[in-house]
């Protein structure tokens, strides 16, 4: 049992990251996610666990900073939001395609270009379909709440390395900057070099000579190589369909579901509970991990409901996964604000009875 | 005869006589770098001072963009290849995070004054306890002869075909000079390998950049002023003449700062 | 139970911090508690907001339109917020600087001068929490105990001095509270 407190969902993440015995973290302020550098710099965790902190130059920097500590074995990561998220999309390719794990944040603000800083859920497509060039995925898990903040700092790192890939949390405005009760978990110490070069032999930890150098790199000149290369990348991907998560909120009897992650999430939790009040029954399907995908869960409740309405704070990302999922079966709506402005609940719900419902 | 042949070289053959040795720092993989290239002899000192100081189980590289992209085939040590120009920003977290370490970048001047200017201004400034091994040819190599940020005034490349016209593409950028003004670099220097004794130099300087991280000092900075044959479309001998004749009145060998302090105006 | 509150006034009122010693009274108490600021330039001027919810069960949407209770500190956020509240809730404003007082029938309204008393007591700084006591006097969600948790929780160390001043203040908001009829 950890201790209790009361904490921003950025904070959260800052704290989690020493606990979770990462080695170094590396970032660039902006808003609305700089609290996660403050609270580290004002936590000494060099100190507290030998924990490096640096303020990188940029966005560019602070990715190709983690590419060198993952390169080297190290737990490290990074975080921003949008406009610096798009900096790094480079740096994330490269990582994607060297196979070095990290973990990222994206405290997601309203875009395009520099936009809003208030909260969005924007970067769906930029974030679970690519980003950066090339064939890459990276393992997408999105918390509803600030205990989520805390535990998917120590999920992202576990699955970093678990498939040598980046993940990445995918945040928002309302849950980097609310505060709630988290409970934290109890510190896991440090690897010792020891540890890193026996957990990561494929590491440029230093060449001993009972090994061959090491190489960390993206390139293959030979296209036969790459090809297989990119293929190895495919059957880690798909491997990764496991790790799939996500949360059931009364679909047992529900004749429409919503769908939402993050903070739409939990903006339709209270969206289901108006429905229900008023008779009409409604579920929410959250996806907690946004790649992998929740298809064969959503092809499931296609098969019960008779509508589904996808409610992000976008234009309409995240549903065409949940359409390409039902296959076609039955009607699958978008409804959501953007440009920085949060649905209510009650525009959810009348959102749902004017597309799905009455639509 | 054959036997005689035999005996005579075990004579020949001895310990004493050897005035060539590969150094096992670098690998068996024959080098890709064009005939008249500066890269090979630069590898090879670099490899000859890591082995000599005995630390090639200790020392991670990081490779560029450029032709110097793999640098990692041919050097027998632990490497990582950097995105464009971020070779700064990946020596940084490694030696933070392996302070034990002997962390270095090898990067040429498209890589290191243009495209990552900023890695390197920051990675200077902060004096990481890094080495950097600048190459600069004045040209885009890699790519096909493209004008780089140090190409001389008046210089044709493929997009400066008339001569590189200073009012509109700009000044050749003297990084080296920018960068030994930082109070993170600890030992700057410009060298050249188109002689013997130039290069013996380079290799003393290289001893010193990697003494100094040993003794955690900073950065220490090592231009090395060479030739691109093929993008200067000169035969190699020519092309070493116009870099002493070009190359060096504008990019002066020798020390700029040692042991922290400037020793000649930038 | 679930309380839902706005409170908006000034930056530099102690809207935010008010809201968080309100929500980690109410963790203190075992209670679920979310604290969902507004941010970003108001931070530095303008006006400010916190939405705050207790509750004994899990809280879903921390995103709120409409409230329980309103703490409203500045004519802006009068204007902005007094729609907001449900009807049959609360209403609890500072009649400093108010021009346009709040006209609803269908709520309940109580009015605290906290700027006043506190500028009388020549205690600025805890105005904020003569506001809080006011707002505890009418809606006793938490209780003296856990305010005085919750102060302890969210001030740093070297600021725990202050503490019986800011219980004194929360003290003197639920004394002078005050109905007001429209």
């Amino acid at each position: 049992m950890g201790d209790f407190k009361l904490m921003k969902g950025n904070e959260a993440v800052a704290e989690a990251a020493i606990r979770a015995g990462c080695d170094g973290y590396f970032g660039y302020p902006i808003t609305p996610q700089s609290e996660v550098i403050e609270y580290l710099m004002a936590q000494q965790p060099e100190k507290r666990t030998g924990m490096v902190v640096l303020q990188a130059e940029s966005e560019t920097a602070s990715i190709n900073m983690l590419y060198g500590g993952a390169g080297a074995g190290k737990r490290v990561m990074t975080t921003s939001s949008s406009p610096g998220i798009s900096l790094m999309a480079e740096g994330i390719s490269y990582m994607a395609g060297a196979e070095l794990p990290c973990l990222l944040m994206n405290v997601v603000r309203g875009g395009p270009g520099l936009g809003t800083i208030q909260p969005s859920q924007c970067d769906y497509f930029q974030t679970v379909k690519g980003g950066g060039h090339g064939d890459y995925r990276m393992f997408v898990i999105a918390p509803a709440s600030v205990q989520e903040m805390s535990d998917f700092v120590k999920i992202g790192f576990d699955m970093a390395f678990k498939y040598r890939n980046p993940a990445m949390i995918l945040s928002d405005g309302v849950i980097g900057q609310m505060m709630e009760k988290v409970e934290l978990f109890d510190p896991i110490p440090r690897r010792t070099d020891a540890e890193v070069i026996a957990e990561c032999p494929w590491a440029t930890t230093g060449k001993t000579p009972d090994r061959e150098r090491n190489i960390i790199t993206s390139l293959d000149l030979d296209s036969l190589k790459q090809e297989e290369h990119v293929m190895h990348l495919k059957a880690k991907y798909e491997a990764m369909q496991k790790e799939v998560m996500f949360e059931n909120i009364m679909t047992d009897d529900a004749e429409y579901i919503y769908v939402a992650y993050g903070s739409s999430a939990r903006i339709c939790q209270k969206a289901v509970d108006m429905a229900r009040a008023e008779g009409i029954k409604v579920g929410l399907l959250r996806p907690i991990t946004l790649y992998p995908f929740p298809e064969a869960e959503l092809l499931r409740l296609a098969s019960q409901v008779k509508g589904m309405l996808a409610v992000e704070m976008s234009l309409g990302q995240m549903v065409e996964d949940v359409r390409l999922a039902v296959r076609g079966k039955i009607k699958v709506e978008h409804y959501g604000r953007v440009g920085g402005m949060i649905h209510s609940p009650s525009q959810v719900l009348e959102a749902l009875k004017s597309q799905i419902i009455g639509g | 005869m054959a036997d005689v042949t035999l005996d005579v070289w075990k004579d020949i053959i001895t310990p004493e006589n050897q005035v060539y040795r590969r150094t096992p720092v670098m690998t068996m993989k024959e080098l890709s770098y064009c005939p008249g290239c500066g890269h090979g002899t630069a590898h090879r000192m670099l490899a000859e001072v890591i082995e000599e100081m005995g630390i090639q189980s200790e020392t991670i590289g990081i490779a560029p963009v450029g032709c110097s992209v793999l640098a990692y085939e041919f050097l027998n040590f632990d490497m990582q290849q950097a995105a464009h120009g971020r070779a700064p920003a990946l020596a940084t977290a490694i030696k933070r995070l392996w302070p034990n370490r002997y962390v270095f970048t090898y990067q040429g001047d498209g890589d290191l004054a243009a495209i990552g200017t900023a890695e390197t201004i920051h990675a200077c400034n902060r004096g990481e306890n890094i080495v950097i091994i600048f190459v600069n040819n004045g040209i885009y190599g890699m790519t096909g002869g493209q004008m780089a940020p140090t190409t001389l005034p008046g210089m044709k490349t493929s997009t400066s075909p008339y001569g590189r016209e200073a009012i509109l593409m700009g000044n050749p950028l003297r990084i080296t000079e920018l960068v030994a003004a930082l109070p993170g670099t600890y030992y700057v220097s410009r060298h050249s390998v188109h002689k013997p004794g130039n290069v013996r130099k380079l290799k003393k300087a290289i001893r010193i950049a990697f003494e100094n991280q040993k003794e955690n000092k900073g950065v220490s900075f090592i231009e090395v002023v060479s030739n691109c044959n093929s993008g200067w479309k000169m035969t190699p001998v020519k092309s070493n003449e116009w870099m002493e004749e070009n190359m060096f009145p504008f990019y002066p060998l020798g020390d700029i700062k040692v042991d922290g302090k400037l020793v000649r105006e930038l | 139970m679930t309380e839902e509150i706005i409170i908006a006034g000034f930056g530099g009122q102690g809207v935010l911090s008010m809201g968080k010693i309100l929500a980690y009274s109410g963790m203190m108490q075992g209670l679920e508690v979310s604290w969902m600021p507004s941010y970003g330039p108001e931070m530095r001027g303008g006006t400010a907001n916190v939405i705050v919810i207790i509750s004994d069960s899990r809280i879903s949407s921390p995103v709120l339109t409409e409230f329980d209770t309103a703490i409203i500190l500045n004519q802006q956020s009068l204007d902005k917020f007094e729609s907001t509240v449900k009807p049959g809730g609360v209403l609890i404003f500072d009649p400093n600087g108010i021009i346009k007082p709040p006209t609803r029938k269908d709520i309940t309204i109580y009015t605290i001068d906290a700027t006043k008393k506190s500028s009388d007591l020549g205690l600025s700084k805890i105005f904020n929490m003569i506001v809080l006591g006011s707002y505890l006097k009418v809606k006793p969600v938490v209780t003296d105990q856990f305010i005085k948790a919750g102060l302890e929780k969210s001030l740093p160390t070297r600021h725990h001095s202050l503490i019986p001043e800011n219980v004194k203040a929360v003290e003197i908001g639920r004394e002078f509270v005050t109905s007001y009829t429209v």
